[in-house]
């Protein structure tokens, strides 16, 4: 037989895929997504399923649109619906979720070249149109295990400081579909670590960035670590590969970046919650500081230490 | 512990299997281009009676081994075998008579200095038998005029599959030994550390058994980790020695050796029998019955995979080497070369469709993995755009040059992409000079 196949090595790969680590980040989410059915009632699941199909759809409309291959199996897609869903209301209209996810597949991701060249999160990116465009929709609460008949609204945490932190932590208070059981996304969170998905540099230099922050601007830093969104900002979006810097030391940048910018707007400015657009502006930096940062093993960096000795003397 | 690499699976099916030797084949074709480095012009015509190592390549540039006979028998002719990066190579091809009779050429090296020793390394057409093939004289020849500290024998075999260096540490322990002593003794070297990597204790303990009245060679066992057994690496694990962007470890005082080689020199001093003969392991999906052999150079692949019970028909792909950093071949008649430490044949995967799917190359999601996995610490992806742009002056500073084609980068990629591939091409264009490069 003359026709063996011939390529470069090396002839064996790895078994980690594209779409392994998506599963994985999607498994991670769902006990965050079981949660809030519990708490806000079926509508939340309702509303989930309905980002992830359309987010799926869409990308598929623009596979095809823009005559790429296919993308949807590699369930980023998935992913993004199901991000943005956890960052809406439980009581925003289908519309009003729709076009969300079609800023965040159509706008921020595919017009961008699609996976791995989008700047920003697409999911962050969706929640922050709609929250500049339906500011009240936005910010209707539900209050936890309202009856269905007459949906009740309450504050947020971050707006009234008048929760315990058992309350916080369970999620038994009013916000976003997924950020509020704080227990059910450390669970996905420590998943992902364990997995080796995500190392936690960012989120660790974010919560810790904030919580010291806060104790020196003389608040409840606790408090403000498990209000809000920062445990899902932190855990699932400044961990997002391809919108943050590649590296360790980068990682801890952007952590710290997202911390300090969140606790700015938190505190100083005339929103009461601060992650999403935190984590924005720490993306648009991510190419500055994947140029400032570059990671070495202690083996090159005695060789390139050493090269350059040399070349000084 | 020093440096990061990767984890593979081990697969060595055939590490406790003893070396068999293959029968002589019928005719043998010995190529002209051995190893690393130039290639040999063939010494015989067509017709000629050639005996078990006689000289029968030889050219007189500097790097390169020359080659001799490994049968004896008549030359039927000198061809031209195309190789698998489109080159071509003369080949000497031999009718075996089954006699073996010895050459006269053939008898043990007189050594009385420095200089005679790399001498006979180099008419021995001895090279590392490691893998990648680099002449031995010429590494020894690097040392001459420098003080060497430390020989390190390279016995970590990290690749997958390959068990020929734990065999002959098992097998030939007592050669590998000796021969290390003779380098020693040569070139005034006063240490010497065999690192072994720890998925071998039997190795690690034969060696330790052998050296116990040694005090200048110590047995190192290494962390499994892939590639524990690249030079830099290796001379890294073993001495604590860094061993920078094109240097020789020689440079830097360090003189690495494959254990293998270790051995084989032993033996050419004993006997002065050159490199005619090796130990390879056969093994891989479509191989029924994995095992080590030992048969002649110029030995068509088909023969020993005959010997392992392979269907030929089957095989899909076959490569010589390990299946990180091997190279394919196109045909199941390609001879034995000097630096197959193994041949390894697979079968076609047996969902087609589902195999080309997850190989497909997707695009980079940025997850860092390739930078992780690299050994020495570069960035791949980013050597990868640099490369797409053509961007000479970024991928020298990204150090594309220390790159050693380990494979880790495109092992670990999620989205299948060819970093390692990518990283070879890179090189090739920052030593072109009509590129530009100035942007």
């Amino acid at each position: 037989m003359e026709n063996l196949t011939v390529t470069a090595s090396p002839h064996e790969r790895g078994d980690v895929s594209t779409a392994k680590i998506m599963t994985d980040v999607i498994i991670a989410l769902i006990p965050a997504m079981l949660a809030s059915g519990f708490i806000f009632g079926g509508r939340a699941l309702m509303l989930t399923g309905f980002c992830m199909i359309s987010a799926m759809g869409l990308e598929r409309i623009c596979n095809f649109v823009m005559k790429r291959e296919s993308s949807v199996s590699d369930l980023s897609a998935a992913v993004t619906g199901m991000l943005l869903a956890f960052n809406l209301p439980v009581t925003i209209s289908y519309f009003k979720a729709f076009l969300g996810v079609f800023v965040a597949i159509v706008v921020a991701k595919q017009l961008f070249g699609g996976l791995g060249h989008n700047f920003a999160n697409p999911a962050i990116v969706g929640r922050i149109v709609l929250l500049l465009s339906f500011p009240a929709a936005m910010s209707n609460w539900a209050v936890p295990f309202y009856d269905d008949k007459a949906i009740e609204t309450g504050a947020t945490p971050l707006a009234v400081e008048a929760f315990s932190y058992k309350q916080l932590f369970l999620g038994t208070v009013g916000g976003s579909l997924g950020e509020t059981c704080k227990a059910a996304l450390l669970i996905g969170a420590l998943y992902l670590i364990a997995k080796k998905i995500i190392i936690p540099a960012a989120p660790i230099a974010f919560v810790g960035t904030v919580y010291l922050f806060s104790m020196i601007t003389g608040r409840d830093g606790l408090y403000q670590i498990l209000s809000g969104g920062l445990i899902l900002g932190a855990f699932f979006m400044a961990t997002d590969y391809v919108t943050t810097p590649i590296t360790v030391p980068g990682k801890i940048i952007f952590g710290i970046g997202c911390g300090v910018l969140t606790c700015v707007i938190r505190f100083y400015a005339s929103n009461p919650e601060g992650v999403s657009y935190a984590i924005l502006l720490m993306n648009i930096a991510t190419p500055l500081i994947d140029m400032a940062t570059v990671k070495r093993t202690p083996l090159a960096k005695k060789i390139i230490k050493q090269t350059a000795a040399e070349e000084t003397k | 512990m020093l440096f990061r690499g990767i984890e593979l699976k081990d697969k060595k099916n055939t590490s406790q299997s003893e070396t068999l030797t293959l029968p002589l084949p019928e005719q043998v074709s010995i190529m002209m281009e051995q190893n690393m480095g130039a290639p040999c012009e063939p010494l015989v015509k067509k017709g000629d009676k050639v005996q078990v190592g006689q000289k029968i390549g030889y050219t007189n540039a500097v790097l390169s081994a020359p080659v001799h006979s490994s049968v004896s028998g008549e030359v039927v002719e000198i061809g031209e075998l195309l190789l698998a990066n489109g080159k071509t190579c003369k080949t000497v091809i031999i009718k075996c008579d089954g006699l073996q009779t010895v050459s006269d050429e053939v008898k043990p090296p007189v050594i009385n200095s420095r200089e005679d020793f790399i001498a006979a390394v180099r008419e021995s057409g001895c090279c590392g038998l490691g893998g990648a093939g680099f002449p031995t004289h010429v590494k020894l020849a690097a040392a001459i005029d420098k003080k060497i500290d430390y020989l390190v024998l390279n016995g970590a075999e990290c690749e997958p599959y390959i068990t020929s260096d734990h065999r002959e540490m098992i097998e030939n322990g007592e050669s590998v030994i000796s021969g290390a002593k003779s380098v020693m003794k040569y070139l005034d070297i006063p240490k010497c550390i065999i690192g072994i990597e720890g998925n071998k204790p039997d190795a690690i303990a034969k060696m330790q058994e052998l050296t116990m009245n040694e005090p200048d060679i110590t047995v190192k066992k290494l962390k499994k980790e892939y590639p524990q057994g690249a030079e830099k690496i290796i001379t890294y694990s073993c001495t604590g020695i860094v061993v920078k962007e094109g240097e020789f470890p020689a440079d830097k005082g360090v003189i690495v050796m494959n254990v293998s080689t270790a051995g084989f020199i032993d033996s050419y001093l004993k006997t002065g029998m050159p490199l005619v003969r090796r130990r390879l392991t056969v093994d891989g999906t479509a191989v029924r019955t994995p095992c080590n052999i030992s048969t002649v150079i110029g030995t068509p692949l088909r023969d020993m995979l005959d010997y392992a019970d392979c269907n030929p028909d089957i095989v899909w792909k076959l490569l010589i080497g390990g299946p990180m950093m091997g190279l394919c071949t196109y045909s199941i008649d390609y001879p034995l070369i000097k630096t197959a430490n193994a041949l390894l044949a697979f079968a076609a995967p047996l969902k087609t469709k589902k195999y080309i799917e997850a190989n497909r190359q997707t695009a980079c999601i940025r997850c860092g993995r390739c930078i992780s996995a690299c050994p020495m610490g570069l960035m791949p992806t980013e050597l990868e755009k640099a490369y797409d742009k053509k961007d000479k002056k970024r991928l020298g500073k990204l150090k594309v040059n220390l790159c050693m084609n380990c494979g880790a980068c495109s092992y670990v990629c999620p989205a299948r992409r060819d970093l390692a591939a990518k990283n070879q091409l890179a090189k090739a264009l920052v030593l072109r000079k009509d590129m530009g490069g100035e942007k």
